[in-house]
């Protein structure tokens, strides 16, 4: 891992090994507050910004800290960034801190954090390791989102409801209504209905590899036929 | 060799414990304020949803009596306060924290505003786990069913009214939960209890000192 490229990382975190769908780190918070969108985006952001604070801590430190004590260290460094944004977030968004409730303190022991600490920042540069940190958050606060749109969807029948905890009194009134009368499916809101949709977007993007696998054989085989061709051409002509 | 690298290692965890902590510590002094601020407005918006601005000129949350585990009726679990709303000196509401210890999942944490007259200015669930899209419509986000509360008292409807229908009272259960309801609907009746068993202590309350800094 001498050269990372900014686009490897980035295709890294969002797909090809996304901390929640293929890594499948961190399930107790993706399982738990994914009800609906706001508490996904809600915990999206504040898991991502101590992936941000946590990696950028301990690329700082990773020449200092010797191979023994580097676990401790970086568990201090994550604890310390979680209380920190905790208390943040008590004082300028409270309400959303008091819909996030334990899950908030629990990020610590989200063991996506830890381990791209020691997976990636721990043996990376700053600037990399920092954009590391902010890509796989990203990675991790789409499925969040995705699925907690998916669970509030089928659950109540509308999505982005309550937004306004998060986005200030104006966003009251962005909640989309699909269908009126929606006799709520409780199923899809309760932890099982988590299990089944993670699974269905696990699956869906097996899928979506299996098809890019496919077309990229596909690719493979056919400058072989085109190859084939100009010489036919050339002979024609 | 061995026991230079223990005490390096050891100081190095001192060093990053010691920073850690001072780190923490700094954001909290540092947020300690605005979070005691926040706190307070989270409280007072309930409040205020029951007894709106027009109602009372005093600071509710200066203007309180403390009623706790051992105050009959309301099962409390700990140290709560009954807040006095006031126009002109006057008590015009008390609203008082009470429990419905048989919720569907645990207890549910309530609020009761009682009116001078003795009439209900509105209740609130403040805490509760009760289950998604069912039992959770006692929160007046998912529901404006607790409206149905406001103005009822101890004679309207009489105790045998004080229920859900399914139990021949008057007041709504929710398609597929009724525990919850039930539980809620005999929490506000204890703390109506309450309020008439201690008229003199919540409605006469003598006014506090002014404090200087109520807005």
């Amino acid at each position: 891992m001498a050269e990372v490229s900014y686009k490897d990382l980035s295709l890294n975190g969002l797909w090809k090994n996304n901390p929640a769908i293929v890594q499948l780190l961190g399930l107790c918070p993706l399982l738990a507050v994914t009800g609906s969108v706001v508490n996904a985006i809600g915990l999206g952001l504040a898991t991502t910004m101590v992936l941000i604070t946590s990696n950028t801590a301990v690329s700082l430190i990773r020449n200092i800290v010797s191979d023994a004590v580097r676990l401790p260290v970086f568990v201090m460094i994550i604890a310390a960034a979680v209380t920190c944004i905790e208390l943040l977030m008590q004082a300028f968004a409270y309400e959303l801190y008091e819909i996030l409730g334990i899950f908030l303190p629990l990020i610590t022991t989200n063991c996506v954090i830890l381990g791209r600490a020691d997976g990636f920042a721990s043996r990376n540069s700053l600037g990399p390791s920092a954009y590391d940190g902010f890509i796989m958050g990203a990675g991790f606060a789409c499925v969040l989102v995705l699925l907690g749109a998916l669970r509030e969807l089928t659950g109540t029948g509308a999505v982005f409801a309550n937004m306004d905890l998060l986005f200030g009194a104006g966003a009251a009134d962005w909640k989309i209504e699909f269908f009126p009368n929606y006799q709520p499916f409780l199923l899809a809101i309760l932890p099982p209905g988590a299990f089944i949709f993670t699974g269905l977007i696990i699956a869906v993007k097996n899928i979506i590899d299996d098809q890019i696998k496919k077309r990229e054989a596909a690719l493979k085989a056919q400058p072989v036929k085109g190859a084939k061709r100009v010489r036919v051409t050339g002979t024609v002509s | 060799m061995l026991g230079q690298s223990i005490t390096r290692n050891s100081l190095l965890l001192a060093l990053f414990a010691v920073c850690t902590t001072a780190l923490i510590a700094s954001t909290y002094l540092l947020t300690k304020d605005d979070i005691a601020q926040q706190k307070r407005l989270a409280e007072e918006k309930a409040l205020l949803e029951i007894v709106p601005k027009n109602r009372h000129d005093n600071s509710m949350l200066d203007d309180t009596i403390p009623v706790g585990p051992e105050t009959p009726g309301l099962g409390l679990l700990e140290q709560k306060h009954v807040y006095i709303a006031r126009l002109n000196g006057k008590v015009v509401t008390a609203i008082i924290p009470v429990v419905a210890p048989d919720g569907y999942t645990g207890e549910i944490g309530l609020i009761v505003g009682v009116n001078a007259d003795g009439t209900i200015a509105g209740v609130r669930a403040l805490t509760q786990r009760e289950t998604p899209g069912l039992g959770d419509k006692v929160d007046i986000k998912k529901s404006d069913w607790v409206l149905s509360f406001v103005g009822r008292s101890l004679s309207n409807p009489t105790l045998d009214g004080w229920a859900v229908k399914k139990d021949k009272g008057v007041f709504d259960q929710f398609t597929g939960a009724t525990i919850t309801p039930r539980a809620v609907v005999a929490a506000t009746l204890r703390a109506l209890q309450f309020a008439q068993a201690n008229r003199k202590l919540l409605f006469e309350a003598p006014q506090p000192a002014p404090t200087g800094d109520n807005s």
